[in-house]
């Protein structure tokens, strides 16, 4: 009799759970154009499966503005569903103890087949699925003018020597070598892509995610401090406070010749109608590597079924195949999937995409560190701090090294 | 009746009273806590001692934030300050238009500091503004780079601060110099004196009052500046021309460094107190007196 009641309990509690009608309320930051299309995608899945999505859409500051936002609504005990994080600050908001657990979803989908184990590790927290991920950006792309690069007799360079030499070429020619606009972010941009260029995913891993000091202090990072030393003098002048996207313009328009920018260039470059790999080059940077900024949505706790199904069920679409495909294709980026077919994107995404896949094989799916994948914010800051300190002064590389140690040590 | 006309005024300034007390003092005294813990993205309330100070004091960012603040505060209330008596001493010699210049001269105050940091940031570039049109003009080697140059850029910064505030300063001095006893000016000129000697020892002299709320007004706009920095050079070339405002703001909304921000907030903090406490002593003393 007991044992029934437990069962007739059990049947209700989890039909309740079904019948719940999915609700999720969703806070990011993907506001403008490409990127509004992009969710309205995953709102429509999300309301095509029955459920109720209430869009919490916060724009400004790089998510500065929405992540305040989150700041109160924990605080007054009140989570959003599903909030856009990612990397290391998935892990912060971890060690709050505010984040839910969406393992079930994470293991019946069959995730850890379907994610390069760097990408799903930081969808994990204590080993189990708390976020799921949306797509994959390459941070370390060099974009190029083919035209400008034809004229010059050059092709995208793979070293970091052959880039100085062609940089010195079109510096001759009258031609601005390098792209820049003088933000701090685009400065660690640049920063972290001569790192993985120059000293190896190795390097990379001990310096921007372990954070080893007598790799802060090696020789290799004076080595990369000096070829960003060199950089500097292939911008021009008016560099400074430059947005990202009018520096793009000044490769579009033959003004300049490359920029080192992530994949999110690619869009402005087709939104003028220019083809990839006609009007436009894309390579890795010289030295290779892959570097990665991968977007998330994290799940918070938060109480009665409707938000849990709502939840589970945002997880699976998330993860889905079309969303990943249709996704990323208006927002430039790849799938975080493995197994989605890339023949419906362009050439450098395939490209982006085959070089995950090889990367991901051999160990060398790197984090970036200059948006926000790394490290957690005040340890990523004050890397930047430095390189933008010495990106804008005549700081001797020597010196950079010992401020970087510093600075690193300081924000622990 | 009479005990509610006896507490009416209490009664009513009560609300406020608590308000002010919670949202002001409440939260300085939260800020000054949290200044002496571990705090990162969310608040903890565990004392850890002065570790935020130190960190604080070591920080390269924060010695630059901190002497851009002096560099900043002194050229910008002192040039503000000389600029708005000049231009209020010229106004005052009972011209014609003074309505129509005195307008256009109190104008850039209407502005937000976000318009006046924009429009500057316009103005100063190297390759779109004044050095490009001098350029263009056939002055070819003409070179006005202090936007893109970090020793230089703090400048730009107190260029453009100055030219928003001291029209405002002109009008504080404009009422200062006009609440001056005539009968005592009229004096001086009928035994001969110099309109400059005027000025100098009798006229100035009186304004005491008026100066001191011009600095107290143009320090406190100096200290929390922050939306000019902002719109005028994003705190760049790399952080050449942070304030501590803009880092405070970095370290709390950017990093998620919440203590490391409560102890730059405090110790602004500490800047008011030290410029507004000698202020109230002597306000307080001479009301006495």
């Amino acid at each position: 009799m007991l044992k029934k009641t437990i069962l007739a309990a059990t049947v209700a509690l989890t039909a309740g759970a079904v019948w719940a009608e999915p609700q999720a309320e969703v806070l990011h930051w993907w506001t403008s154009g490409g990127e509004a299309k992009s969710v309205a995608v995953l709102m429509e899945e999300f309301a095509g499966r029955g459920g109720t999505w209430t869009d919490m859409p916060v724009a400004g500051g790089g998510g500065d503005a929405a992540m305040t936002a989150l700041r109160a609504r924990v605080l007054s005990g009140n989570a959003p569903t599903a909030v856009q994080l990612k990397g290391p600050a998935i892990q912060e908001w971890y060690e709050e103890g505010v984040l839910a657990n969406i393992n079930a979803v994470g293991v019946e989908q069959n995730w850890d087949e379907l994610l390069p184990t760097a990408i799903a590790d930081h969808m994990k927290c204590d080993g189990e699925y708390c976020a799921a991920p949306v797509n994959v950006h390459r941070v370390n792309w060099m974009w190029g003018n083919a035209q400008v690069l034809a004229d010059a007799g050059l092709e995208m360079p793979t070293t970091w020597a052959e880039f100085n030499a062609a940089a010195e070429k079109l510096q001759g020619m009258g031609i601005t070598p390098l792209a820049h606009g003088g933000q701090a972010w685009q400065d660690a941009t640049m920063f972290e892509s001569i790192a993985v260029g120059l000293g190896g995913a190795e390097f990379f891993q001990a310096a921007f995610v372990d954070l080893d000091e007598a790799t802060l202090t090696s020789d290799t990072m004076v080595a990369v401090f000096d070829q960003l030393r060199t950089l500097r003098g292939f911008v021009d002048d008016d560099f400074s406070g430059r947005d990202w996207n009018l520096a793009t313009a000044m490769v579009m328009n033959g003004e300049a010749a490359f920029q080192i920018m992530g994949d999110w260039a690619k869009g402005e470059f087709m939104a003028a109608g220019l083809e990839p790999g006609k009007d436009f080059l894309c390579a890795p940077t010289p030295g290779g590597g892959y570097l990665y900024n991968v977007d998330s949505f994290a799940m918070f706790s938060v109480e009665g079924d409707d938000k849990i199904a709502g939840q589970n069920l945002l997880a699976e679409l998330i993860m889905g195949e079309n969303f990943q495909e249709v996704f990323n294709l208006n927002k430039g980026s790849i799938p975080a999937r493995l197994d989605v077919a890339l023949d419906s994107f362009d050439y450098c995404a395939r490209r982006s995409g085959y070089d995950m896949d090889v990367a991901s094989g051999n160990g060398s799916l790197m984090p970036s560190y200059a948006h926000g994948m790394a490290l957690r914010g005040a340890q990523a800051g004050a890397i930047t701090d430095t390189v933008t300190a010495f990106f804008n002064s005549d700081m001797s590389s020597a010196d950079a090294v010992a401020a970087l140690a510093t600075a690193v040590k300081n924000s622990m | 009746m009479e005990w509610l006309q006896r507490h009416m005024p209490k009664m009513v300034l009560a609300p406020s009273f608590f308000a002010v007390l919670l949202f002001v003092y409440g939260f300085i005294a939260w800020t000054a806590y949290v200044s002496f813990t571990r705090s990162r993205l969310l608040p903890k309330y565990e004392i850890e001692g002065v570790i935020q100070y130190e960190r604080l004091f070591e920080s390269p960012r924060w010695e630059v934030a901190i002497t851009n603040l002096a560099i900043f505060g002194i050229l910008f209330i002192g040039i503000a300050m000389i600029l708005g008596l000049l231009l209020a001493i010229l106004l005052d010699q009972k011209i014609r238009t003074e309505g129509a210049l005195r307008t256009i001269y109190l104008y850039p105050m209407a502005l937000s500091f976000i318009v006046t940091g924009t429009a500057w940031k316009w103005i100063l570039n190297p390759g779109l503004g004044i050095e490009a049109v001098v350029k263009d003009m056939g002055w070819e080697s003409f070179e006005f780079d202090w936007l893109t140059d970090p020793d230089m850029a703090i400048y730009t910064v107190v260029i453009a601060g100055v030219w928003q505030s001291s029209g405002f300063v002109m009008a504080l001095f404009l009422a200062g110099l006009r609440s001056v006893d005539e009968e005592i000016i009229r004096a001086a000129m009928v035994d001969g004196v110099s309109t400059a000697r005027i000025y100098r020892s009798i006229i100035i002299p009186s304004m005491a009052p008026i100066f001191m709320s011009a600095l107290i007004v143009l320090s406190h706009l100096a200290i929390k500046s922050f939306d000019l920095v902002i719109a005028l050079t994003g705190g760049g070339p790399g952080y050449a021309t942070d304030l501590p405002a803009t880092y405070m703001y970095a370290m709390a909304f950017s990093r998620g460094d919440l203590g490391q921000a409560a102890s730059s907030a405090t110790v602004m903090m500490m800047v008011v107190v030290a410029i507004i406490v000698p202020y109230l002593y002597s306000e307080l003393r001479t009301r006495r007196d």
